[in-house]
């Protein structure tokens, strides 16, 4: 079996993480209930004359895609994987408003050619005149996760060198709303900005100077009680061949809710490492977790990731091994390792 | 050649039928489920046809024993009545025997609920329960809780061609022995979403759909859901199961020509197809049947007919598209005509290509018109979509 090896991770997100760098100098205060990623120059990437027609999901996929092409060092990739858990709600809250307030009537297809879950991938596919594998993953809160294990299993299995893969969700400008009204609806809701953004990486089963870090694991579950929690993560570990102890660092998917209780069962498992979180800096939204793999890969490579990003920092260390726990109302839960070439 | 992956069970709900049987009875009667819409109000109604499934929701939700305040919307309503035959085909009792999965595809998700609460959801506490059903995950969600799938579970759209990537990744991860078992397939309601964006299009055909007709005027959508299970070689020897078929190729290929056209090469199409046959170690002259994709638009089906002269040369195998028995039922297609391909295999015999009567002159190509007995081993079946997404799946006895 082949080792799945990270040879670029690249995202944008609502602080300044797709800087030249990839370093974030400063980090923003979130102060609204919805929050916009920064937005690189996307006329950089993307050519004027088609810019225009794009939604943000779009543009922040293409431009993702190609700064993390261009990273890796790969032209064409032997795969695109793509996951987005509302796809393109921009242009689909466009065509439903044009529908329903026209009565049906004058409507043009470019928002609805525009509003399916696999425009990202199928955009990206066009602009390399890439024919290879591609698709598309919806599916809540693991839509990034279940990319990389599409993924690691074709890297695994030999059947492709070079995947491209990654996770996007926009913020759209209405349907955001509702979600927020039913949120604060709730006992104890998100509180958190609800937020977009891209993260884009290459994965590769070439060893290379340059490589990240190796994807060891990923693993999805549907459904995992809070009680259950702790075991089934020590048991993916050791399916995994990882002693807990190995463990230098763990990323969180924290939001302020009543389902934080799964993040606080796991803390108590590890008494001294670092602890990290991302969704009060970047937003929660169902590709949020991708930014965790960014941060994760961040840390093995040496880069240093703000204080604010730390609920707890043990002594400065290296990071071999780092472990990402995420779930989303207490289903979708998905656990990544992350180790050192 | 390896045999490939096991199929022990399957299920559907489509415009002729919901059971595996009444679907089986109306293709072999040549019986088409076209007609007019009767569940959404619009404009559209009496200047198209669709492939819809019988029941409201109402019925679903009664057959499925759902509380009244629950917010399951059609396309998880359909999902969920053809995921369970699919179950209870397989004979699966307990499904925490064996590490078992499920992938389940949509396009639209919920948007048969979101369109026609849109306007109310700022304002109507009553409807609200219905934004968090929105997301293309949520039908996936409530089809594996009804089932009782608590691991891996994850939703794939890519467009027309999203149910025959989920059941490609089924058969991958049963084949590399990440999972034991896994429930496959697709589904999806009819919308004023899709109805109105297909029509922006200029697509939708006034008439029953006439596909690789030379005179084909566009198609029919449909609304449908249908589900397979796959097991390992393992599981059926240990529960010496009996197997319906084999998943034994499949290929995916994007076309990277256009995000909605296909290209005049048929490029896409004939890299799926000539990876399936790859991934089955088939040469193209096994191939006794294939099932097109085949929509009726004029774009499609001159460009999956220059595909299938490309990977299969001079002697094309019999082939039709079943898509005027039940309308193009986007994500789920792939699924339906997966179990369409099944049961090709299962009686000996090719489903007719109805409404066909000119060849068309690029290629002269002539479908299966009328219900055909012949003994079939492979059978192969094309799903392409939006985005360029092209996959083809390969089936064997």
């Amino acid at each position: 079996m082949k080792t799945c090896y990270i040879h670029s991770v690249v995202s944008i997100s609502a602080q300044d993480s797709f800087a030249e760098d990839g370093i974030i100098s400063e980090i923003q205060e979130q102060a609204d209930y919805k929050i916009l990623a920064v937005h690189p120059p996307y006329r950089d990437f993307i050519p004027l004359s088609q810019l225009r027609r794009m939604s943000p999901a779009i543009k922040m996929g293409v431009a993702a895609s190609k700064k993390a092409l261009e990273k890796a060092n790969v032209e064409q990739p032997d795969a695109i994987i793509t996951g987005s858990g509302l796809g393109c709600m921009a242009d689909t809250e466009t065509f439903l408003n044009t529908l329903l307030e026209n009565d049906e009537q004058f409507l043009t297809p470019t928002a609805f050619i525009q509003s399916t879950h696999n425009t990202v991938a199928g955009q990206i596919a066009l602009g390399l005149k890439c024919k290879a594998y591609n698709t598309t993953y919806t599916h809540g809160s693991v839509s990034f996760e279940s990319a990389l294990v599409d993924a690691q299993l074709q890297i695994e299995a030999g059947e492709a060198s070079n995947i491209l893969i990654g996770g996007v969700d926009e913020l759209g400008s209405e349907f955001v709303d509702y979600v927020h009204l039913v949120e604060q609806k709730q006992k104890q809701p998100i509180q958190v900005p609800l937020g977009e953004g891209a993260t884009f990486c290459v994965l590769s089963s070439e060893k290379k100077e340059e490589a990240v870090a190796v994807l060891k694991a990923v693993e999805i579950h549907s459904k995992i009680t809070d009680e259950n929690i702790v075991a089934e993560m020590q048991a993916f570990l050791k399916r995994n061949k990882v002693d807990a102890s190995d463990i230098d660092a763990v990323i969180l998917g924290n939001n302020g809710d009543a389902f934080d209780v799964y993040y606080q069962n796991i803390e108590e498992v590890f008494p001294k490492i670092d602890f990290l979180q991302y969704k009060k800096h970047i937003g929660e939204f169902f590709t949020a977790s991708a930014f965790a793999f960014w941060m994760g890969a961040q840390l093995i490579e040496g880069e240093t990731l703000p204080k604010d990003f730390f609920i707890r920092k043990a002594e400065s260390k290296s990071y071999k091994t780092v472990l990402l726990y995420n779930q989303f109302k207490g289903s979708q839960h998905s656990f990544v390792l992350l180790t050192q070439c | 050649m390896k045999k490939g992956v096991a199929i022990t069970g399957m299920g559907i709900v489509s415009a002729i039928g919901c059971s595996v049987e009444e679907n089986l009875q109306a293709l072999l009667t040549s019986n088409s489920g076209l007609g007019i819409l009767k569940h959404i109000q619009t404009h559209h109604k009496n200047s198209i046809k669709v492939g819809e499934v019988g029941f409201t929701n109402t019925e679903i939700a009664a057959k499925l024993n759902l509380p009244e305040d629950n917010n399951y919307t059609r396309t998880a309503l359909l999902g969920s009545l053809a995921a369970k035959e699919a179950l209870e085909q397989a004979e699966i009792n307990d499904i925490s025997t064996y590490r078992t999965g499920l992938i389940s595809a949509t396009t639209v998700g919920g948007m048969d609920m979101t369109e026609k609460y849109w306007k109310q959801f700022a304002s109507n506490p009553e409807v609200q329960k219905y934004i968090s059903s929105h997301h293309a995950g949520d039908s996936t969600k409530k089809i594996a809780t009804l089932l009782g799938i608590t691991g891996y579970v994850t939703t794939i759209s890519t467009a027309c061609s999203s149910a025959a990537n989920a059941i490609m990744l089924g058969a991958r991860l049963i084949k590399v022995g990440k999972l034991d078992r896994v429930v496959v397939g697709g589904t999806d309601a009819l919308s004023k979403f899709t109805i109105n964006g297909f029509k922006s299009l200029m697509i939708l055909s006034e008439t029953n759909c006439t596909p690789f007709d030379a005179n084909r005027s566009g198609l029919n959508l449909g609304e449908a859901a249908a589900y397979l299970v796959l097991e390992s070689d393992e599981v059926v020897a240990a529960q010496n199961k009996s197997v319906l078929a084999y998943v034994s190729g499949y290929g995916n290929a994007n076309d990277a020509f256009h995000q909605t056209a296909s290209s005049k090469t048929g490029e896409g199409a004939y890299l799926a197809m000539k990876k399936a046959l790859e991934v089955a170690g088939l040469k193209s002259s096994e191939i006794d049947y294939v099932n097109a994709h085949g929509t009726a638009t004029q774009n499609n089906d001159l460009s999956e007919s220059i595909a299938l002269q490309r990977i299969f040369k001079e002697k094309i195998p019999s082939f039709s598209s079943t898509k005027a028995f039940t309308g193009h039922t986007l994500a789920a297609a792939g699924a339906v005509e997966a179990l369409f391909s099944i049961l090709a295999l299962q009686e000996n015999c090719m489903f007719a290509n109805l409404g066909f009567k000119t060849a068309m002159s690029e290629t002269s190509l002539v479908p299966v018109t009328q219900l055909q007995k012949k003994e079939l081993k492979h059978v192969l079946s094309n799903s392409f979509g939006f985005g360029g997404n092209c996959s083809t799946l390969l089936f064997s006895k």
